[in-house]
């Protein structure tokens, strides 16, 4: 079958992230240098104006996924004391660092993950963020310092902002001890500020979607993400994403679709299943449906950051996530999303290790086919664990959804 | 009966292969089922084969619909076979064999059980047991093992049984264990047996919501027709059962099959 061509822009991304793993790894060998390690929506843009390097562990968890071999790891956590019931980003890459292994080896030819100053995590997306993080601060002997974000939000209030944002204050105060060098508040400002264009064209980016039919599915949105999460705060995110959002213009413009006679398009929710990408994104091209949009590739969109208050808009921006919402949030959320993208079904991953992800938890989905009349499927997987991945009862579940989207 | 042309809807399944064959009135001219074993293509073709009535043969197939399990995985040189999922199917026999009737399907297969929504003739939503095999024929495979019956013996053991016991693990493992140790301690095995199959309706109507017409379909309910009785005594009310429960899945492959010569 003729496949549509793939983005160009890829070659790029594949350029800065190399040069972004590679930097990390220089960083580490130089003493002169410190580097944090992030939660994935921790407080990126504080760090950076210290002159951190930032690691994001979930990054290296997901590659852990994608290359498919968390599974080699997951079972040395287990040994140790882990439940392979909690997160399996935290049990895989503490399994693989046990095992002193690392997918960046086979991918850039980096030895080992880069050695943190200082660890900082945010829970406003879970509490496993901050044992996965006290792990490493015990066997690096490094100060952890962290956020403790309110949650499942009604709505969004002062008192709430205000708590994050002495919280990160606090943590900057910190931070200047161990650089032994002041915080300066105007480059913080200029921090988020680029956070905030490189958020404003990630978003720009996925609202490409909306056209029918689109330029890109949400597996190519798992990929082009990379930017946003691991490098905004940074020019080079910026100018990646103005590279990416003209190519998809310009696909719009040829009537490149990403999926050959977009027939379906879907809403994604929950967390990428990073090992099964490759074969979900060609059976869903089989089937000539697009997963349009997701609520995981939305995650790093800060439409609240504004440089001109860094610390309260920082502190609202990390706190407004969708999975911080309450349900009657998620659903209004959800709601918006269906209609925008023109949306025929919506999938819930149901991913074993991450409930705070996997929104099937409390009866949402029969909710939200009240609601809007789109109906749904829900998938049992997992983002990293491909042991509580059922193949042949996946590709039948989506065969047979579709199926049904067609009307037979 | 007119025989030819003929249209084919073969149900490859993980434990059996199901074949059934109608004529251009959905008359059903032939019907075979085998162990489906490792070679699904040598499955498919022999139910085939034996499926063809007197006089007929492989030629006189004009379309074919395959489902199931295996249903990517037989092919034949004359003929390509369209693939429809079994979901599909069992709402496609169902909405032929109880025309006009808002139903729920029920449907117990050998490694999954599915329940189907059809709303005016047409499928409306589906849901696939999660996890595990708890609540499939499976389960009931891995019972008569353990128990050293025959998994034939089981319904008629069931069947003497006036006061189930009540098995509360989930797992299939687990549960062939409890059961032993049960009767170990004095539980007679019809009563464990009998509260099996009641376990295996306790985590089939955990899946989804049952309303309206209930029908209740699949090899398992071929070959176990107490299940019947059970779901009942648990839905209080009298369900459906179709003429050939294991067939069903094929009639709506083979439905399908004629309907795309049209």
């Amino acid at each position: 079958m003729t496949k549509s061509p793939p983005i160009n822009s890829s070659e790029e991304l594949r350029r800065i992230s190399k040069e972004y793993y590679k930097g990390l790894e220089e960083a580490s060998k130089d003493p002169k240098r410190k580097i944090a390690w992030c939660s994935s929506v921790g407080p990126a843009e504080l760090l950076l104006a210290m002159d951190f390097e930032v690691y994001y562990p979930e990054n290296h968890a997901a590659m852990l996924g994608a290359s498919r071999t968390a599974n080699n790891y997951i079972p040395a956590s287990v040994a140790i004391g882990y439940s392979p019931e909690i997160c399996s980003y935290l049990t895989s890459d503490i399994g693989a660092y046990l095992n002193k292994e690392t997918p960046f080896t086979k991918a850039y030819g980096i030895k080992s993950i880069p050695k943190p100053d200082v660890l900082i995590f945010n829970t406003n997306q879970c509490r496993d963020v901050q044992d996965w993080f006290s792990f490493y601060a015990k066997e690096f002997s490094v100060p952890i310092f962290g956020i403790n974000s309110p949650s499942f939000i009604i709505e969004l209030n002062q008192i709430h902002i205000n708590t994050v944002a002495e919280q990160m204050k606090e943590i900057a105060e910190h931070l200047e001890k161990i650089t032994d060098s002041s915080f300066e508040k105007i480059k913080l400002e200029e921090k988020v500020r680029l956070s905030r264009e490189c958020s404003n064209l990630w978003l720009d980016v996925l609202k490409k979607a909306d056209n029918i039919p689109s330029p890109l599915t949400f597996f190519d949105g798992c990929i082009h993400m990379l930017p946003a999460v691991v490098l905004r705060g940074n020019q080079i995110a910026i100018d990646y994403y103005k590279l990416l959002k003209t190519e998809l213009e310009d696909r719009i413009k040829q009537n490149i679709s990403a999926v050959l006679d977009e027939k379906f398009r879907i809403f994604w929710d929950g967390m990428p299943i990073w090992g099964k990408l490759r074969s979900l994104s060609d059976q869903f091209y089989d089937l000539k449906t697009c997963v349009v949009a997701s609520t995981y590739c939305n995650s790093w969109i800060f439409t609240d950051f504004n440089q001109n208050d860094p610390f309260l808009s920082m502190a609202k921006a990390y706190t407004n996530l969708f999975i911080n919402k309450s349900e009657i949030g998620k659903i209004n959320y959800l709601k918006d999303m269906i209609k925008e993208f023109h949306i025929d079904g919506v999938i819930f991953h149901n991913a074993r290790t991450c409930p705070n992800n996997s929104n099937t938890q409390y009866g949402m989905p029969k909710r939200l086919e009240e609601h809007t009349n789109i109906p749904n499927l829900v998938i049992d997987a997992d983002l990293n664990d491909l042991n509580v991945y059922s193949e042949e009862q996946t590709r039948t579940n989506i065969e047979a959804f579709i199926e049904q989207l067609s009307g037979l | 009966m007119s025989l030819n042309p003929l249209y084919a809807g073969i149900d490859i399944g993980s434990s059996f292969t199901k074949t059934i064959l109608l004529n251009q009135n959905k008359e059903i001219c032939g019907t075979n089922v085998d162990f489906s074993g490792v070679n699904l293509q040598l499955a498919a073709e022999k139910t085939l084969y034996a499926a063809l009535p007197k006089n007929s043969n492989l030629f006189d197939v004009k379309k074919m619909v395959c489902t199931g399990f295996g249903r990517n995985n037989f092919f034949l040189d004359h003929i390509i076979p369209s693939k429809i999922t079994e979901i599909s199917c069992s709402a496609k026999a169902a909405s032929f064999t109880y025309p006009d009737k808002t139903l729920t399907i029920i449907d117990i297969g050998g490694q999954d059980t599915k329940i189907i929504k059809v709303r005016y003739g047409k499928r409306a939503n589906f849901k696939m047991n999660r996890k595990c095999a708890a609540g499939t024929g499976t389960f009931l495979e891995e019972l008569a093992l353990k128990l050293r019956v025959s998994s034939a013996d089981l319904n008629s053991l069931a069947n003497n049984s006036s006061n189930p016991e009540n098995i509360s693990s989930y797992c299939t493992v687990f549960a062939g264990t409890e059961i032993l140790t049960r009767i170990r301690e004095g539980a007679k095995i019809e009563d464990m047996i009998r509260g099996a199959y009641h376990s295996i309706v306790k985590r089939v109507i955990e899946i989804d919501t049952i309303d309206d017409d209930v029908v209740v379909t699949g090899g398992v309910v071929a070959h176990n027709p107490v299940i019947i009785d059970i779901f009942n005594e648990e839905l209080g009310k009298t369900v459906l059962v179709p003429p050939s429960p294991q067939f069903f899945v094929a009639l709506g492959a083979a439905l399908f099959a004629l309907e795309s010569d049209s």
